[in-house]
């Protein structure tokens, strides 16, 4: 019998076969019990998944029966709450696109060019004080981020370039990249680190230099790692909401010029929210459609993730 | 020697590839400037336009329609009370499906849905976790535009990073440490109590108080759910002078937090109002970079303590 078990000091003195029966089998109901309850608690996360596909269909099933998804997906308007109703989602499409493309444009390039020179170059010192900070660069709250683009960023591009408006996507695409910064160097570089040490001595035993080691050895065989940052910059980028909703207005315009303000789809459900739509309206509804459209882009990243990951994975 | 044919041009040829090198790491350093420049621009901006406006009067006054004396007192208690909401849920739902997952889980495909679930949440914007509480929790539970459904919403927007931290610091318990306590007959919830969750506490706070921390700072899921931005009065008090001492009314108050009444000043056109928002914007940034940088220090306590 334990040591430590309830019931423990009760082994010490002879006892009828029948209560230690009885207290193995509390005990084993207990055990079992627990494990029951922790497994609900795992599940949570599963249900929370069922939750949101739930409710993302069921509310754009009954707008979809009020508005055809050829209008929803080719129209050229986004009008929902004019008198003149129009659902073409590219108008929203394309103003998540352009802000997204701005801030991947930054944050790729500045991310990966970061995760090599803190995995390959930077001394321990170095490294040891620049990733707290680079993780304390993706805690600032997105709102605070988006005043930023509007208050500093706009007036400083304006300065540049005096036409450019005050919003616009420009200025929030590349507050947003610079927010996505530590997303993907953090997550390139634990992949690089992971590399072999043996492959890094093979180079440099042939003659390689740091940077043809870091670009020819260590980030190929980092590629599937350095992949999935990528498609989390990418999410990131597309669902951002508040940067967006603040400073690159809320009206819906279908453009790809960064320098025009344009609203994005998370910006439009900001914008609904906000107003007292009531619930069961079409305008309501659209938020849901809005949301689904968001939620299968985000899908379909992760699978293109999912199968790049596949095909460059390379296994020590 | 085909290429190099003599000393000077392998020499020369050495230079040029070690000039890469220089270059590249005068790039990374460049590359890590611009975000310590972003992020002092942003304080220093933040403080200036800010600070003169950190008066006593700003923390207890509410939300007005003159700038000078607008507060953030309503905006304050309701951060900290659905704050209270997202760790009274995420903490004992995060710990627990941590502990599940590596402590009792069998190989299965459940086991494997679940672990594919995690990551995948892990990716879903926090716009879509608010429209999943508008669904659910405003209309289909009934909660309606209440400090519960927003603490209920955030709490799930922060359960994957509970979960990681939690499986990431048991998972760094030898095992050694489980067979010695189940060599002397302990039961498997013994061996968690007594000894997985107090060995990995640590690592679960960090993931806590990194997880609570951009729960704080999260606008867009509270705004789909409607919160308002103009609540001139506070939640009923959840401690009361007369038994039970606990009144659970705050729960289906409305509400406003610090983000969102950050938002609310910065889409206001006059100046004075965007100093509000600035000097809100800055307590809300002392107030991530405190619980992150604490995260970040008792993280780095941990390593450093280690030893098995």
């Amino acid at each position: 019998m334990s040591a430590v078990a309830p019931g423990a000091s009760s082994t010490m003195s002879p006892q009828a076969p029948s209560t230690r029966l009885a207290q193995r089998r509390a005990r084993i109901i207990k055990e079992r019990a627990i494990e029951a309850v922790l497994f609900l608690a795992a599940l949570v996360s599963v249900f929370t998944t069922v939750g949101i596909v739930y409710i993302l269909v069921k509310e754009s099933f009954v707008f979809f029966q009020q508005v055809s998804i050829v209008d929803f997906l080719t129209d050229t308007q986004w009008t929902p709450l004019f008198d003149d109703q129009h659902f073409g989602i590219m108008v929203l499409l394309s103003g998540t696109l352009t802000s997204s493309v701005v801030a991947l444009a930054i944050a790729i390039p500045l991310g990966t060019i970061i995760a090599i020179y803190l995995s390959e170059f930077a001394p321990f010192k170095v490294r040891e004080i620049a990733k707290p900070f680079l993780e304390l660069l993706g805690g600032v709250p997105t709102i605070v981020y988006g005043f930023f683009a509007l208050l500093f960023v706009t007036p400083i591009l304006q300065w540049f370039y005096p036409e450019l408006p005050g919003f616009n996507l420009l200025a929030a695409g590349i507050v947003m990249g610079i927010m996505i910064i530590p997303y993907v160097s953090s997550i390139s570089e634990d992949a690089m680190r992971a590399v072999p040490m043996n492959l890094r001595e093979g180079s440099y035993a042939m003659g390689a230099t740091r940077f043809q080691t870091a670009t020819k050895v260590v980030v190929p065989a980092a590629f599937s790692g350095i992949a999935s940052a990528y498609i989390l910059g990418i999410s990131r980028a597309v669902g951002e909401t508040m940067i967006l909703a603040v400073a690159a207005g809320m009206q819906p315009n279908l453009t790809f010029n960064p320098l025009e303000p344009a609203a994005t789809i998370t910006a439009y459900i900001v914008q609904v929210a906000l107003g007292d739509l009531p619930h069961g309206s079409v305008g309501y509804q659209t938020i849901f459609a809005a949301g689904l459209t968001l939620m299968l882009f985000t899908l379909a990243c992760n699978v293109a993730g999912h199968m790049l990951r596949k095909h460059f994975r390379e296994a020590y | 020697m085909a290429y190099a044919r003599d000393l000077t041009s392998i020499r020369r040829l050495i230079a040029s590839h070690k000039r890469w090198d220089l270059i590249f790491a005068v790039c990374g350093v460049l590359a890590l400037m611009v975000g310590l420049l972003t992020f002092t621009a942003l304080f220093v901006d933040m403080a200036i336009d800010g600070v003169p406006r950190l008066t006593w009067e700003f923390f207890t006054n509410f939300p007005s329609r003159r700038a000078g004396q607008a507060g953030i007192l309503s905006a304050w208690v309701g951060s900290c009370l659905v704050m209270l909401v997202t760790a009274f849920v995420a903490v004992p739902l995060g710990v627990g499906a941590g502990l599940y997952l590596e402590e009792y889980a069998p190989k299965n495909w459940v086991t494997d849905i679940i672990e594919i679930n995690i990551t995948n949440l892990a990716g879903v914007p926090s716009i879509v976790y608010g429209l999943l509480a508008l669904g659910l929790f405003v209309y289909q539970f009934g909660f309606g535009q209440s400090i519960l459904s927003a603490g209920l919403t955030l709490a799930l927007l922060i359960l994957p990073v509970v979960i990681v931290a939690t499986r990431e610091a048991i998972r760094s318990i030898p095992i050694g440490i489980r067979e010695g306590a189940y060599a002397l007959g302990a039961t498997q919830w013994q061996v968690c109590k007594d000894h997985i969750i107090p060995y990995s506490s640590a690592g679960i706070l960090t993931g806590i108080i990194i997880g609570m921390a951009r729960a704080i700072g999260e606008t867009a899921p509270i705004i789909t759910i409607g919160a308002l931005t103009f609540i001139a009065f506070l939640p009923p008090s959840p401690v009361t002078s007369e038994p039970p001492y606990l009144n659970f009314e705050w729960l289906t108050s409305p509400f406003t937090v610090m983000p969102i009444q950050m938002f609310n000043w910065t889409s206001r056109p006059e100046a004075a109002f965007l100093q509000n928002a600035a000097a809100a914007g800055f307590v809300l940034v002392l107030m991530t970079l405190a619980m992150n940088g604490f995260a970040i220090w008792l993280r780095y306590r941990l390593r450093k303590n280690l030893k098995w």
